[in-house]
């Protein structure tokens, strides 16, 4: 009897950790969300801006690496074929509204995700990374040449348009809510599948494929799908960086910005939430505080240099690591 | 008789043969990445920072101390093989037990850093290396202009390959490399040094890789930015060929830069995209690769 209460004790005593912990995560989401609408009144929000890109960049490759186990070495493609399809129309044909341009960039990522998808998920481990590069490489030749991407120039004066044809976004606050509502939605939508029955399998199949397979799982379909939804994420990410910036460049096609994205998630925390987020502001901010001073032509041996250290010392990036110290000294 | 497909005979003979040379780094690239690969188990992104490594030094120890290119052509892979063995010693040996992504992870950063310290010291457009006296001209094969320098570099590129595969086929040291590959737990049950195997492993398959930098100091533009674009299409050579055999990855290095001399005769656009396409294609029939052993 007095064994059987223990019990009863222990597991209410958990169940009451998990909604405390619960607790503390609402709470630290509504401080966050809090400081996300205040912020454009402090910061620059184009600079804002950038970092919810590439924070919803990093969060849709993350749904990948951290959730999955597949590391794609090519999610540049994405975010370029989101961009330059956005530039594009919203270029060329005057009468689309912005977010028709974006939905249009979107579906150009998800289709190429699709192909991507299929090719690269024939192999696992070491050759989905070096497949996943090969056909990015690809993809970069073709904006190389293609005639409509200003080859080497890329585009230039992408106009914002205006949102539903209604708001228009050439204001800056206007277009920083705009991203903020993107950006939340991206982060919504992963924060969903992590936690649906979907994202469970995912998570067996990081854990073990082929122990999924053997619990009858169609491994490859899910890995698929993820792929693609990923895909589809990075290439929102890519149009609505485009009409930011009113510009789309090669640099987002090019193996360095596959690579970038890899860090951002890496150093963050793969499979956390937040890590990609928080990856990717300290990205962004340290290349900016980079240029700005006399170490600008090192930004690359410098993330190299991230790179290493974050393999060898915290593997859990910045948000994973802090996770495991709240959990040793908190509990 | 002089045009095939209406291009001349002397075109495509001289594309064939710059097809060829490319193919022969492909091929001891893809190699050095297989023998890492077969023991490591991981892919050595910083394939590519150490061939641009291996020309640099060729050209830096000329201009420093009037080294000759002989001795450069075995001094140069000797440099980069004992730094790879170092950075194998003090970096990748400590995260060895962990998943393979962060190995991988771990030397696409060392790249990084050699291309972007490399870069800042030296700009990107790239250092002249003179060819050496002998090798200058060349003999007239009737049907093309062959010069001695692209001869020996084929020659040079097979010799290496075949030397190789000798050694790993046919030599004691080699048949302890195999052996690792199959069960490297095993071997070291049976009182085989495997971390000293490992450490020299991936100082060979450096090598192999400096072995290509020197040997392309004569002929391609030596910049620190030369190892990135070259390593990505030995990736794919790699995925279309597979790692299981090294003759797998010698033989699908010279067909691919075959295959590539030719698209840039009938469709010079495609030249730089055609192998990635093959890859596709070998990837959608065939997924193991060419030569490739597991599923």
């Amino acid at each position: 009897m007095a064994n059987a209460t223990t019990q009863t004790d222990i597991q209410q005593s958990i169940v009451q950790q998990q909604k405390s912990e619960q607790r503390k995560k609402q709470i630290l989401n509504l401080v966050l969300l809090v400081l996300l609408l205040l912020a454009p009144a402090v910061m620059y929000p184009v600079f804002l801006m950038k970092i919810l890109c590439f924070a919803l960049f990093a969060v849709a490759f993350n749904l990948l690496l951290g959730y999955t186990g597949l590391l794609s070495f090519g999610h540049a493609a994405f975010l370029a074929a989101g961009s330059y399809t956005t530039g594009y129309l919203l270029s060329n044909f005057s009468g689309l509204t912005t977010e028709m341009g974006i939905l249009v960039g979107t579906a150009a990522a998800t289709i190429l995700g699709l192909g991507f998808g299929v090719v690269a998920i024939r192999r696992q481990g070491i050759y989905f990374a070096m497949i996943t590069l090969a056909l990015a490489q690809l993809v970069y030749f073709f904006f190389v040449q293609a005639p409509f991407t200003g080859g080497e120039d890329g585009m230039h004066g992408v106009p914002r348009g205006h949102l539903f044809g209604l708001v228009d976004l050439s204001n800056n606050y206007a277009m920083y809510y705009f991203v903020l509502a993107v950006f939340l939605g991206g982060y919504l939508v992963v924060q969903r599948i992590v936690g649906s029955p979907f994202g469970q399998v995912l998570k067996a199949i990081k854990q073990n494929e082929p122990r999924a397979v053997s619990l009858g799982y169609n491994v490859d379909r899910y890995k698929l799908l993820a792929f693609v939804i990923s895909a589809s994420l990075a290439g929102l990410a890519g149009s609505v960086k485009t009409v930011v910036f009113q510009l789309a460049s090669l640099n987002d096609a090019h193996w360095h910005m596959s690579g970038e994205v890899i860090l951002m998630t890496l150093l963050g925390g793969t499979g956390t939430l937040l890590g990609p987020v928080v990856g990717a502001t300290f990205v962004v901010n340290l290349e900016y505080q980079l240029a700005q001073g006399p170490l600008g032509d090192w930004v690359d041996p410098i993330l190299g240099g991230i790179f290493v250290l974050t393999v060898m010392a915290f593997r859990s990036g910045i948000v994973g690591e802090i996770q495991n110290f709240m959990r040793k000294n908190m509990s | 008789m002089t045009e095939i497909l209406g291009v001349p005979v002397a075109v495509l003979s001289g594309q064939l043969m710059l097809g060829v040379i490319n193919g022969a780094f492909y091929a001891l690239l893809s190699l050095g990445l297989a023998v890492i690969f077969g023991l490591l188990k991981i892919i050595n992104f910083a394939h590519g920072a150490m061939y641009m490594l291996g020309a640099m030094c060729t050209v830096l120890i000329f201009d420093a101390f009037g080294v000759n290119y002989w001795v450069a052509l075995f001094v140069a892979p000797v440099i980069v093989g004992c730094f790879g063995i170092l950075l194998e010693y003090f970096l990748l040996r400590r995260i060895a037990g962990q998943d393979h992504i962060y190995s991988l992870l771990l030397t696409f950063g060392i790249a990084l850093i050699l291309q972007g310290v490399l870069t800042n010291i030296y700009g990107v457009s790239g250092l002249r290396y003179s060819m050496p006296e002998m090798f200058r001209g060349g003999m007239n094969l009737g049907f093309m202009f062959l010069p001695y320098y692209r001869a020996w570099v084929i020659v040079a590129a097979l010799l290496v390959c075949f030397a190789t595969w000798f050694m790993i086929e046919k030599t004691r040291l080699g048949s302890y490399l195999r052996a690792g590959t199959e069960d490297s737990q095993l071997m070291q049950g049976f009182g085989i040094n495997v971390p000293l195997l490992i450490s020299l492993t991936y100082g060979f398959g450096v090598m192999l890789a400096a072995f290509a930098g020197a040997l392309a100091a004569p002929i391609y533009s030596v910049s620190p930015v030369m190892g990135s674009n070259i390593l990505i299409v030995v990736f794919a050579v790699v995925v279309i060929g597979g790692m299981g055999s090294i003759a797998g990855a010698v033989i699908t290095g010279l067909m691919m830069g075959v295959v590539e001399g030719f698209t840039k005769v009938f469709y010079p656009e495609g030249s730089a995209a055609v192998i990635f396409l093959v890859m596709v294609v070998v990837l959608l029939i065939r997924p193991s690769g060419l030569f490739g052993k597991e599923a």
